[in-house]
């Protein structure tokens, strides 16, 4: 397709010398070398099978990471960001791990997480894409270009919680399989293994990552490596002598498994495949395939069309415009309603407060007409008290004068007897 | 190293964490690859190039073109068979090819623009030109905002345009400073200096400082342009290619026998112009320059730089009357303006 593009209405002309236009490639690449390129993986597998030792042993190197604990409430998702450099490459590597993925009671929403990080990798990009000043060459590209998923070495089958991650991740991310911990399982078993588990993956409906054939150059190794999918890996950052050589390699009482060695397991395939083949175009597929389907369902999502009704073709812009306009002339209405509410309870609130006023200025009449009538009542029996006391006081004052007089009759009486004598 | 837990916002510079240099990979990964991998990826979609030539009729725009490209790309107006429209405007035509070489396929597009300074009155003869260059790009971003989007969007912006100068011998004329100030501002302008067999070595340096001043004086920004330099090695690189602005150059595609080698040149009487000899022309530095070493940064720059701006102002022009808000913020219910970062 890419080529039919390139040819439309072009003729093809022959060169009569050098001109020096193959060195475009190396210009390309030179390029990119001075601009460091990004990987992201994504590691995908229950506590303890083997995600953080894979990485140290597929890269060569120590990540410094430590161990999980198996009781995780839910499914968290840790990343690291690493610079490596091997040569003159730059390669800003970064390893998402699960943490206590399968470790849950009920394992119904083990997946979730997983699913949102991801869209949260696709809508950051697709955000800066929208921006009006954007820098996309800049950009730290953290959307997940390969996920690896770690099957368990049963032997048996995959684990119902495998399939349902696996098919709700297929259409976002490209999935390599892989059996962990290969070394506990026999070569006969693992044969079996691959097989039950490759039909599993076809009759559910899971698209695992292919890695692609339409390249001459690559198309013979890839088609073989797709012949051996999911990899048997075995990781380890153990050196163990062998000969008189250091190698990686796990020591058992009963041998020694070398990591690196293709008849003990599938490192050196993964890693081939991973890295030297295909990193590009993991990277390709993450983002013309993957991103553009996220995009196209964003967009779509918010009404977003390439031709109306009538099958026009309608800009973004226009539809954009349209939108605005809806968004506006929404948000002027909830303003109004709102508005309106609030002058509807001012006034509620009002009456209710008027009435309490005359409640209470009601009382407050009545109260005093009260206090008026016993002040009155008061009044009266003051009068009436007084009126006694008056009536009491004459009384006394006329008793007091009858007795006076009484008295000054009884020493004259007695004066008079005296003269008498 | 920090350990960052979901949700993860996008990883910005800051968070960058252990450095973890080559010397601490305990032995080989194979991360190398991946510049093969590139290789092949590129070589199989294919390149595209599309320069526009832009200068009076006669001044060997065509022919320097082909010995560019080394074939016959245009066709030159001096054939017999071209039909000779003197043109009341100036119109542009495009002609593509695909050209290979050593497994690397390029789509070739070469944009001419034939009446251009030809008329009396030549007011605003740059306005088609400056149209077209836009419309390239409106196609370009149109595609981009589409929501089902090719995989690839064909690309037929103008990655280059050379500009040519009739070697005058004295300062650059009012049409040039109009046109390059203008141009300069949306696209690579590579300026040359056309038919440099008539002037002496002397007076084409002179010419050369001329206009180099002149192109100063009037704040023109020709290719490469000093504020896209990235570090101190593209700078120094650059700053080599910027004082021999404007190339001399000298078209042919007629091949003499010179000290027993064939060589491109142009016979006259008093001796043979040898084109691609450094002492003669500064054609071989053009080449170089467009083709062999920085025509990736041409296409870059062209994207990054002149494309964005574009785009920045025909998105900002719709959003002329009132905020500017992403309808991706409109699902969140929360009313984000910020002038730092309008979103669409």
């Amino acid at each position: 397709v890419q080529e039919e593009d390139l040819k439309s209405n072009a003729r093809p002309l022959a060169l009569s010398g050098h001109v020096g236009f193959d060195s475009l490639p190396d210009q390309l690449v030179n390029k990119s070398t001075s601009q460091g390129f990004c990987f992201n993986i994504l590691c995908i597998g229950e506590t303890g099978i083997g995600k953080s030792t894979l990485m140290d042993t597929l890269f060569n190197t120590n990540f410094e990471n430590f161990e999980s604990s198996h009781f995780e409430p839910k499914v968290k998702l840790r990343a690291q960001t690493y610079d490596l450099q091997e040569s003159n490459v730059r390669l800003k590597l970064t390893v998402v791990n699960t943490v206590g993925f399968g470790d849950q009671m009920n394992k119904q929403e083990s997946y979730q997480h997983i699913v949102d990080y991801i869209d949260t990798q696709f809508e950051s990009y697709l955000q800066e894409e929208l921006k009006i000043k954007r820098s996309l060459h800049n950009y730290h590209d953290s959307r997940i270009h390969a996920c690896l998923y770690f099957i368990a070495p049963s032997g048996h089958s995959l684990k119902s919680l495998d399939l349902v991650t696996m098919k709700k991740l297929d259409s976002k991310v490209n999935i390599i399989p892989v059996i962990a911990k290969a070394d506990t399982i026999s070569k006969s078993e693992l044969h079996k293994f691959k097989i039950k588990i490759m039909s599993e993956l076809v009759s559910n409906g899971v698209q695992i990552y292919q890695f692609p054939i339409d390249d001459e150059t690559v198309a013979k190794i890839n088609t073989a490596m797709n012949g051996h999918l999911p990899f048997a890996v075995v990781g380890s950052t153990e050196e163990v002598s062998i000969g008189n050589k250091m190698v990686k390699a796990r020591q058992y009482p009963w041998g020694v498994v070398q990591v690196e060695n293709e008849n003990h397991c599938d490192f050196v395939k993964l890693r081939e495949m991973l890295i030297c083949v295909n990193m590009e175009d993991l990277r390709e597929q993450t983002h013309t395939r993957h991103y553009e389907l996220y995009r196209r369902c964003k967009l779509e999502e918010m009404g977003f069309r390439d031709t109306d009704p009538e099958c026009k073709p309608v800009s973004l812009q226009q539809t954009y415009e349209e939108k605005r306009q809806e968004f506006v002339g929404e948000l002027q209405r909830r303003e109004e309603e709102m508005r309106q509410t609030f002058v509807q309870r001012v006034k509620e609130k009002e009456a209710e407060l008027k009435d309490a006023e005359r409640e209470l200025q009601g009382k407050f009449e009545q109260l005093k007409r009260m206090h008026a009538e016993e002040k009155s009542k008061l009044e009266e029996k003051r009068r009436s008290l007084e009126e006694e006391m008056s009536v009491f006081s004459k009384r006394k004052a006329a008793t007091e004068l009858l007795q006076a007089q009484a008295f000054n009759t009884s020493t004259n009486n007695k004066k008079d007897k005296d003269r008498k004598k | 190293m920090q350990t960052i837990e979901h949700p993860l916002p996008c990883l910005s510079e800051s968070d960058t964490q252990g450095i973890i240099k080559g010397r601490d990979l305990f032995g080989y990964v194979g991360i190398e690859a991946v510049l093969d991998q590139m290789r092949r990826k590129t070589m199989k979609a294919g390149f595209e190039f599309n320069i526009m030539v832009v200068g009076q009729s006669g001044l060997g725009k065509s022919t320097l073109v082909n010995t560019l490209f080394k074939s016959k790309v245009s066709r030159k107006s001096c054939t017999p068979n071209y039909e000779e429209k003197i043109s009341k405007t100036v119109h542009l035509q495009s002609v593509s090819h695909i050209i290979e070489e050593k497994g690397v396929k390029m789509k070739l597009t070469v944009i001419d623009t034939p009446g251009f300074g030809d008329q009396i009155n030549n007011e605003n003869c740059w306005e088609p030109i400056v149209k077209y260059v836009n419309e390239q790009y409106e196609k370009y971003l149109k595609e981009e905002l589409n929501v089902n989007r090719k995989r690839r969007i064909p690309d037929t912006r103008v990655h280059c345009c050379v500009y040519f100068l009739p070697a005058t011998g004295h300062w650059l004329r009012p049409i040039d400073v109009e046109f390059m100030r203008r141009l300069g501002k949306i696209v690579s302008i590579v300026p040359v200096i056309a038919k440099a067999d008539t002037l002496t070595l002397e007076e084409r340096l002179e010419f050369k400082q001329r206009i180099r001043q002149d192109l100063q004086a009037n704040g023109i920004r020709v290719y490469p342009q000093k504020e896209y330099d990235e570090d101190a090695e593209d700078r120094i690189l650059n700053d080599k290619i910027r004082e021999n602005i404007p190339f001399a150059v000298v078209g042919t595609d007629k091949e003499h026998q010179v000290n027993g080698n064939k060589v491109l040149g142009r016979k006259t009487k008093w001796g043979i112009i040898e084109v691609e000899n450094v002492a003669h022309c500064e054609f071989a530095l053009l080449r170089d320059l467009l083709i062999r070493s920085h025509l990736q940064d041409l296409k870059d720059v062209t994207h990054n730089i002149h494309y964005e701006t574009y785009r920045v102002k025909r998105l900002n022009e719709s959003n002329a009357n009132g905020l500017a808000l992403s309808p991706l913020t409109l699902e969140n219910g929360t009313l984000e303006k910020s002038d730092a970062e309008s979103h669409l």
